[in-house]
């Protein structure tokens, strides 16, 4: 069953097309990995899906609700976290738990089981009353994509989950993705780690725009003649006419 | 002369030990990489060798010039780039690289060459104002800043950060021509698999510098051997992997996962039979050249970084 649907999604902005007529479909329980250079298009795209930006035409379903229509439904539906900005540095972290639990509509009643179980499933326990801005960013992105998780969401989407952080806790995160896509979870990422564009399920690679690309990592290497995603994401991005500006 | 050196410094930045008895040596138009997660403590040694930061102990100098008694003499002679951009947002792109020229006591023509590969792809936007630049153009307009008065010392404070796979093999090849210039670059960072391209590299981890050397040198020093294992089940082969007990480590590597053994010289074909009994199929197991990252997290894990 598809989870999030993509039909010609397209958005302009005057005469500049950011997203070009994009079309794809993504199952519950895959790891999507959305790749493209800066400037691709990747972001406005992932706003679109979100409910945040309103396509120019074409639609984007997402849980089963139309993005631009039903936006609320969408928001209610997904976890979303970015490596720019999801946690409060000055919050403690059982209070970052509480705070997104509250914002993601989670019972009052059942908010100090979800603390306890989240600080459990990441070993955190002697972290509760850290400051959030005191941990190792590893750790921080972690909790981020927890408390991204907080209300079982059905669809994650993850913006550079893992940009500088460090290579054991990099790990430790994918399989942190792993688990939640082993257990239903819909995941939605981009990255610049092109080792991290092997664990997806299947990578779609955007150029100007466009999708170019999108199979399995095993396929796009074939397809390609070559032994690795950095180098099927070289021959397809260098082809990019636009560019940045 | 060493172009950039460091013995014995140490800042401690309220409960952090921020650099950690950091000592090395830079020479002249050396690309010098210093390789290291967020929270390394690398924007904060690059702070102590610009004159930033003071250090709380320890001695560094910077083209021969002592970073405390000299600080003046030396901020004329380096060009530093910080990890945030820094830039004057609210002036054009061409306003921004005058006001540094004149800082500098110099004009945009005088070192015109020097910038001219990188201003150039940027010059047809010269009047737009910097803040409402891409990520890559401001990347090169603060590059284009940084090198305006012809520095002998460049200080890149991770200029690939959340830069994509095509802009950030861009970037380096600029740097390999400004070293040709004889100008010396210390650049730091978090992607391992730029070490390849720096002259010698510093790995560093809580503050501390756990190696430096050739990346060559690193990759050698690797303990034992390197085995890469895939099956069609990769998350399973994960977790099967580790629980057997001849494994010390296994980590997700792209397509295959990478094993050490207890024995640095165990054969890993071994594991065959054990992963067929659990079912895995289409299973390879072949060994594998160390890469700069697995030599990172084989010193990190060894508690060289703790």
């Amino acid at each position: 069953m598809s989870v999030i649907v993509a039909e010609n999604l397209t958005k302009r902005f005057g005469a500049f097309t950011a997203v070009d007529a994009i079309s794809f479909s993504v199952s519950e329980g895959e790891i999507f990995g959305f790749l493209g250079a800066n400037g691709a298009g990747k972001t406005t795209a992932m706003r679109m899906l979100c409910g945040l930006s309103r396509p120019t035409s074409g639609r984007g379903i997402v849980a089963g609700f139309d993005a631009a229509l039903q936006p609320e439904l969408v928001k209610a539906s997904i976890g979303y976290m970015s490596q720019k900005f999801s946690l409060y540095e000055d919050l403690k972290v059982w209070e970052n738990i509480r705070l997104y639990a509250g914002i993601y509509g989670v019972s009052a009643s059942s908010i100090p089981t979800v603390i306890d179980q989240t600080l459990e499933r990441l070993g955190f326990g002697t972290e509760r009353n850290a400051l959030v801005g005191s941990l190792p960013l590893g750790w921080k992105q972690k909790l981020a994509f927890a408390v991204a998780m907080v209300h079982k969401p059905r669809i994650v989407f993850l913006d550079e989950p893992t940009g500088g952080v460090d290579p054991v806790a990099r790990r430790q995160f994918w399989e942190m993705i792993y688990e939640a896509a082993d257990a239903g979870v819909t995941i939605f990422v981009t990255t610049h780690y092109m080792d991290e564009a092997e664990y997806c399920h299947r990578v779609s690679i955007m150029v100007d725009g466009r999708v170019e690309a999108l199979d399995q990592p095993r396929e796009l290497k074939r397809l390609h003649s070559v032994p690795s995603m950095q180098e099927v994401f070289f021959q397809l991005a260098r082809r990019a006419r636009r560019k940045e500006a | 002369m060493n172009s950039a050196y460091a013995e014995n410094l140490h800042l401690r930045l309220g409960a952090t030990q921020a650099v950690d008895d950091v000592s090395f040596a830079v020479d002249q138009g050396e690309i010098f990489g210093i390789i290291g997660p967020d929270g390394a403590g690398k924007t904060t040694l690059f702070r102590i060798l610009t004159t930033l930061l003071l250090a709380d102990s320890g001695r560094a100098t910077v083209d021969g010039l002592d970073v405390v008694a000299d600080y003046r003499a030396i901020r004329s002679r380096v060009g530093y780039m910080p990890g945030r951009f820094s830039l004057y947002q609210d002036l054009t792109v061409e306003e921004n690289l005058s006001f540094f020229a004149a800082v500098f006591n110099t004009t945009i023509s005088e070192n015109y060459d020097l910038i001219k590969d990188i201003y150039g792809q940027i010059e047809p936007f010269k009047h737009r104002r910097a803040g409402a630049l891409s990520g890559g153009m401001k990347q090169k307009l603060a590059l284009s800043c940084a090198l305006i008065h012809r520095p002998s010392v460049l200080f890149l404070d991770e200029p690939t950060t959340g830069v994509d796979p095509v802009s950030r093999a861009e970037l380096w090849q600029m740097l390999g021509k400004l070293r040709t210039e004889g100008i010396t670059i210390l650049v730091s960072t978090p992607y391992m698999d730029e070490a390849q391209l720096c002259d010698r590299i510093a790995l560093m981890q809580n503050g501390r510098f756990l190696q430096v050397a050739t990346p060559d040198e690193i990759v050698k020093a690797f303990n034992g051997r390197l085995w890469s294992v895939s099956a069609g089940r990769m998350s399973a082969l994960l977790r099967d992997l580790r629980a057997h007990p001849a494994v010390a480590s296994c980590h997700a590597f792209g397509d295959s996962h990478h094993v050490t053994f207890k024995d640095p010289h165990a054969d890993g074909t071994q594991l065959e039979s054990y992963l067929a009994g659990l079912g895995h199929q289409e299973v390879r197991i072949t060994t594998s050249e160390p890469s700069i990252e697995d030599c990172f997290m084989a010193l990190t894990l060894s508690g060289g970084g703790q």
